[in-house]
């Protein structure tokens, strides 16, 4: 149920480099999000720590690909005597694996993403677009202001669209988590995945606690992102979906 | 006396998804120092692992390739030999004993497999610079490319020819180098994805211009070329 705009609403309407960057990163992410599950499939096993294989106990295992079945290896030969040994095993089949396209085109999304990314987020910055429509201020995310807001959101009672960047409480702070947390803690658990990268830069390693934890923390960073994606679109459409729409792209 | 940026770029047939690698190619080049060393672990950090992709060209489909091997593995190595050609000064072979008179080096360090599995073992090898160096390599040559006993070629550019941790590894975790891990001599180059180390290593052509491998090489196989990502 849509309910009329607040007073004194601004009748500021989305910038134009907004609306750019919008379309732009949506793309990015979708490619980025269909390409990482398609990479996903290839190794379903979530590890914490430096190594992980299918020689090593994991951490999660996500049914989503034929790879996640158990067996297909040769016996076990350990590396040194002793129980404790680290062992080596032959792989026996072929495995589901998109990732010669599948990788390069999520690296492809990725520099797509980064760059006009870090252009919204300077010029967003020095532009006061971030202070002035994404940073929400005390008052707003007052426990008792935010409750409300959460308890209406919930019944889908939703203020109206104005086409342009007059966002709420919640609003701001998903947009905000997305800009300054997930879309950095993505990046950099991404790029601590180059071999080229954490050789070059070798804390990294040491801030998410090795390649498996960055390639984890990756994957759950995505699905809080993928949850912001589904909200994000049934909250687009629902507070009057051709208004918005018009707003991001032609402006007001 | 080497170019700082290779002239020369991977070749992308018109493809947008090489055009991407490339553009990664050029911006690590661009942007990483040239000699950051990937990171180095203790034994106490060596981990299982897994042999994937081709772990016996004696059971390889080309019977010739096949019975080639074969014939090597069951001499124990004693008739192998690792030819370094193309624009070097001194092309020659080297033997496994060869390889292992000059100095060697002994890395422990991370696999990283594109499927997303990663592995820590400990290499013993060669630095392939060493090996250059005896062949004595020109100062055009750009990329080294190698072949292998299970028919891939693939290549590296002269900065990851050179650097410290490229090494061309006959021993892994104190022993000598396993049948399935790619014995007699594997490459290792520790800053890209695990396929640039091939296993079954037989052959290093030294170019000047950059040679993909044709229908063997990853470009037309649908994988990139440089992938240090």
């Amino acid at each position: 149920m849509l309910v009329e705009a607040r007073p004194g609403v601004s009748a500021a309407s989305h910038a134009g480099w907004v609306r750019l960057s919008h379309w732009i990163v949506a793309a990015s992410v979708l490619t980025l999000g269909v390409t990482g599950v398609l990479i996903l499939m290839v190794h379903p096993r979530l590890y914490w720590g430096e190594a992980g294989n299918d020689l090593t106990p994991a951490l999660i295992e996500l049914p989503i690909s034929r790879n996640h079945r158990h067996g297909g290896w040769t016996a076990a030969t350990p590396f040194f005597p002793g129980s404790a040994s680290p062992v080596s095993a032959s792989r026996t089949f072929d495995i589901f694996n998109q990732n010669g396209w599948g990788r390069s085109l999520h690296f492809l999304a990725a520099w797509c993403l980064v760059v006009p990314g870090l252009l919204y987020l300077i010029n967003g910055l020095a532009s006061g677009h971030v202070r002035r429509h994404l940073w929400p201020s005390g008052r707003e995310v007052a426990p008792g202001r935010l409750s409300r807001e959460v308890a209406d959101h919930l019944r889908l009672r939703i203020r109206a669209a104005t086409g342009g960047p007059d966002y709420g409480p919640l609003q701001k702070l998903a947009y905000s988590f997305v800009v300054f947390v997930a879309a950095p803690l993505m990046t950099l658990t991404g790029i601590t995945m180059a071999p080229a990268v954490t050789a070059a830069f070798p804390v990294l390693l040491r801030i998410f606690g090795g390649y498996q934890s960055a390639r984890t923390i990756h994957f759950f960073t995505f699905i809080a992102l993928a949850g912001f994606v589904v909200v994000h679109v049934v909250m687009v459409a629902r507070s009057g979906f051709r208004r918005q729409m018009k707003g991001m792209t032609l402006g007001r | 006396m080497l170019a700082r940026r290779p002239e020369v770029l991977p070749p992308t047939y018109g493809n947008l998804l090489r055009m991407g690698d490339t553009f990664t190619y050029a911006a690590h080049r661009a942007l990483l120092p040239e000699q950051a060393l990937v990171k180095e672990y203790t034994t106490a950090d060596l981990t299982s692992f897994p042999a994937t992709g081709t772990v016996n060209p004696a059971d390889q489909k080309d019977t010739a390739l096949a019975s080639a091997y074969r014939r090597l593995h069951d001499g124990g190595f004693a008739g192998w030999s690792l030819s370094v050609e193309g624009r070097v000064r001194n092309p020659r072979v080297f033997s496994l004993r060869d390889l292992k008179q000059l100095p060697s080096r002994t890395q422990i360090t991370r696999h990283t497999c594109e499927e997303g599995w990663t592995a820590i073992g400990q290499w013993t090898g060669v630095p392939l610079g060493a090996v250059l160096d005896a062949a004595g390599v020109l100062p055009t040559a750009r990329f080294a490319v190698f072949s292998s006993h299970d028919d891939w070629v693939d290549g590296i550019d002269m900065l990851d020819a050179f650097h410290p941790q490229t090494i061309l590894a006959y021993g892994m975790n104190g022993r000598d180098l396993p049948l399935q891990h790619g014995a007699p001599v594997r490459l290792r180059v520790e800053r890209q994805i695990g396929y640039k180390s091939m296993k079954y290593v037989n052959r290093i052509v030294i170019k000047d211009e950059f040679d993909d491998g044709a229908e063997k090489g990853n470009i037309r196989n649908g994988w990139a070329w440089y992938n240090g990502i």
